[in-house]
């Protein structure tokens, strides 16, 4: 059953088309990867999906509800939840409280207490619950962020890019993460260009570029394309 | 509810803060015995302006909205109060003249916020729309002189400024010397534990949170613009409470107390202060004020140079404010001190939060 479901969406500035013409179906329960070369327009439409930008046209579904003209806050409410690619997180607030900010409109008391310890113990963050958000590293702060957006316990987890920055072991416990929160019901949509992290995560694939869906199957099939590999990889194969 | 008093967004917190709040409050209480009727009357009028000081703080400082407006809502009060207590006869329909005048600024204030806001007009365009708007009520309201500007029997008076309206009254008694002096420290004992509390609600975590980074908090589920606009509507609505006592407290209000000069000092006092608490906000407003006071019995134009030069000092020295920064300077240094006293080891490790005291 499709959660997501994006209808013939296009979205240009000014004389530019960043994303022409997409369809995008994301299911209930799959860990789907977003990738392209950079200026394929993977984040546009992220910030389409999101609600940043509203499509120049074309429609977007959420749950068979259609979303297009809906604010961010609105989105949210519906059940998604998202971390954007730069780390954006309030740096002059502690971050504990960070992580209450996100939990206090579902949780209260000793519960929202208890869930804020789960989350900072869960991302490594325990120790650095009383420092202001903008004191820790590029990479806390990234999984600062993905806990915030897990705090929301969303239907649809949307991540841009959530590893840059990070070293290798901690791509691979944000993989891990994100493959534990899947097991548990979580429909996530990851925009990567790490592709030894959407190996590790994906289930489906759909690769832009120009703007436009380039190919999209298994990770698999994907990663057999000849095509794929010459738009993205420069001719080589991911291996 | 007690524990949103010790919150995470207000720095004084914990047994020693609030004993030296109540050790305060107690010698305010106990001044009007021991000064002449001058002096009480001289703090009352300090007083008056605390709450719009309080509103800017919660604008500016918690909810990151740099308002030039509160002189433009102080006024709309203030002439408010004298138009609703000359219609409505004086006496004690004083007292609804007040509340009813507040109200009005906080409509105006929802209002001008609701299109600012929705706008999506921010940072310094939010202040320039706010200047713009007490301007052009200070020049409107200067072009009044002639007869036809009148409300009922309330003549406006351009510059003249409007006059002839009761002081606040409660039957016979009017509300002025000491009396207003006490109403003044009820009502701000009242506003600062109201602001305490919010802020350090999770309402004030959401206007906090959308101060430092709007985007985020939206993303979290949060629609902003209604947080804003709370904001704006409260941190306006004091200034409104201060214009309307302000017109109880002299019977006259002009448009010289909304121009330019007058819109300035709310934020000169904010900003010395410490913009990010209500407390610093609270005590450096009051010496401001009673310095400037001092000063201006002398001569006023040293007085408002000092004011210009203690918003350049602010900015270029200790742009969280002076008055913060001292407080949490004791904080840390208490702090500090009490650790060593327990745990020698602790306290060398480096700057401590100061998150009780």
């Amino acid at each position: 059953m499709a959660l997501v479901d994006v209808k013939g969406v296009s979205k240009r500035f000014g004389g530019l088309t960043a994303v022409s013409d997409v369809d995008l179906t994301v299911n209930a329960g799959e860990v789907h990867c977003l990738i392209g070369p950079n200026g394929a327009g993977k984040s546009t439409l992220f910030k389409l999906i999101v609600g940043l930008y509203p499509p120049t046209s074309g429609s977007i579904f959420f749950d068979s509800i259609d979303i297009t003209a809906e604010r961010p806050y609105a989105r949210v409410q519906r059940g998604m939840s998202i971390k954007m690619q730069a780390p954006s997180v309030f740096k002059e607030l502690p971050v504990r409280q960070n992580i209450q900010v996100a939990l206090q409109e579902r949780l209260s008391g000793a519960e929202r207490v208890a869930e804020e310890e789960r989350l900072l113990s869960l991302l490594n963050l325990a120790e650095e619950s009383g420092k202001l958000a903008g004191a820790l590293s590029h990479g806390q702060q990234q999984w600062l962020e993905i806990g915030m957006a897990l705090a929301l316990q969303p239907q649809l987890l949307l991540l841009d890019e959530p590893t840059a920055g990070m070293s290798p072991e901690e791509t691979y416990k944000t993989g891990e993460l994100i493959k534990s929160f899947n097991a548990e019901g979580m429909t996530v949509l990851v925009v990567e260009h790490d592709m030894a992290f959407v190996r590790q995560v994906a289930q489906r694939v759909t690769v832009l570029h120009l703007g436009k869906i380039f190919a999209r199957g298994s990770l698999e099939a994907i990663l057999e394309d000849e095509k794929v590999a010459e738009i993205y990889l420069g001719k080589t194969h991911a291996h | 509810m007690l524990k949103l008093l010790d919150g995470p967004q207000t720095l004084g917190r914990g047994k020693i803060f609030w004993s030296c709040f109540l050790a305060v409050l107690a010698g305010a209480l106990i001044y009007p015995l021991l000064a002449d009727s001058y002096d009480v009357g001289n703090f009352a009028y300090f007083l008056i302006w605390i709450f719009m000081a309080l509103g800017l703080c919660l604008m500016w400082g918690y909810g990151g909205m740099l308002s030039f407006g509160q002189t433009f809502f102080f006024g709309i009060a203030g002439y408010g109060y004298g138009v609703l207590a000359i219609n409505m006869g004086g006496g004690t329909a004083t007292i609804a003249a007040l509340v009813l005048s507040v109200i009005v600024a906080m409509i105006a204030a929802g209002i001008l916020g609701y299109f600012m806001i929705w706008g999506g007009i921010s940072g310094i365009f939010f202040g320039i729309v706010t200047l713009s708007a007490t301007l052009v009520l200070a020049f409107f309201l200067g072009q009044t002189a002639g007869p036809e500007w009148h409300i009922g029997p309330a003549r406006l008076n351009g510059f003249n400024g409007m006059k002839g309206m009761d002081p606040l009254t409660v039957g016979s008694f009017d509300i002025e010397g000491s009396a207003l002096y006490y109403l003044m420290i009820a009502l701000i004992v009242i506003v600062y534990i109201a602001l305490r509390m919010l802020v350090n609600s999770s309402v004030g975590n959401v206007i906090v949170a959308t101060r430092e980074n709007p985007q985020r908090a939206e993303m979290l589920g949060y629609d902003v613009r209604k947080y804003q606009l709370l904001t704006f509507v409260i941190g306006s609505g004091l200034a409104g409470l201060s214009g309307a006592l302000y017109t109880s407290w002299g019977q006259f209000i002009t448009p010289s107390s909304i121009g330019l000069p007058a819109a300035a000092m709310p934020i000169v006092w904010v900003a010395f202060s410490g913009r990010n608490d209500l407390t610093a906000t609270l005590v450096g407003s009051f010496l401001l004020l009673f310095g400037f006071q001092t000063i201006t019995v002398y001569s006023q134009q040293a007085a408002l140079v000092l004011m210009g030069v203690l918003l350049l000092a602010t900015v270029m020295l200790a742009p969280q404010g002076f008055v913060l920064g001292i407080g949490k300077l004791v904080v840390d240094w208490w702090t500090r001190r009490r650790l060593r006293d327990e745990s020698p080891a602790l306290a060398d490790t480096g700057r401590l939060q100061s998150d009780e005291t």
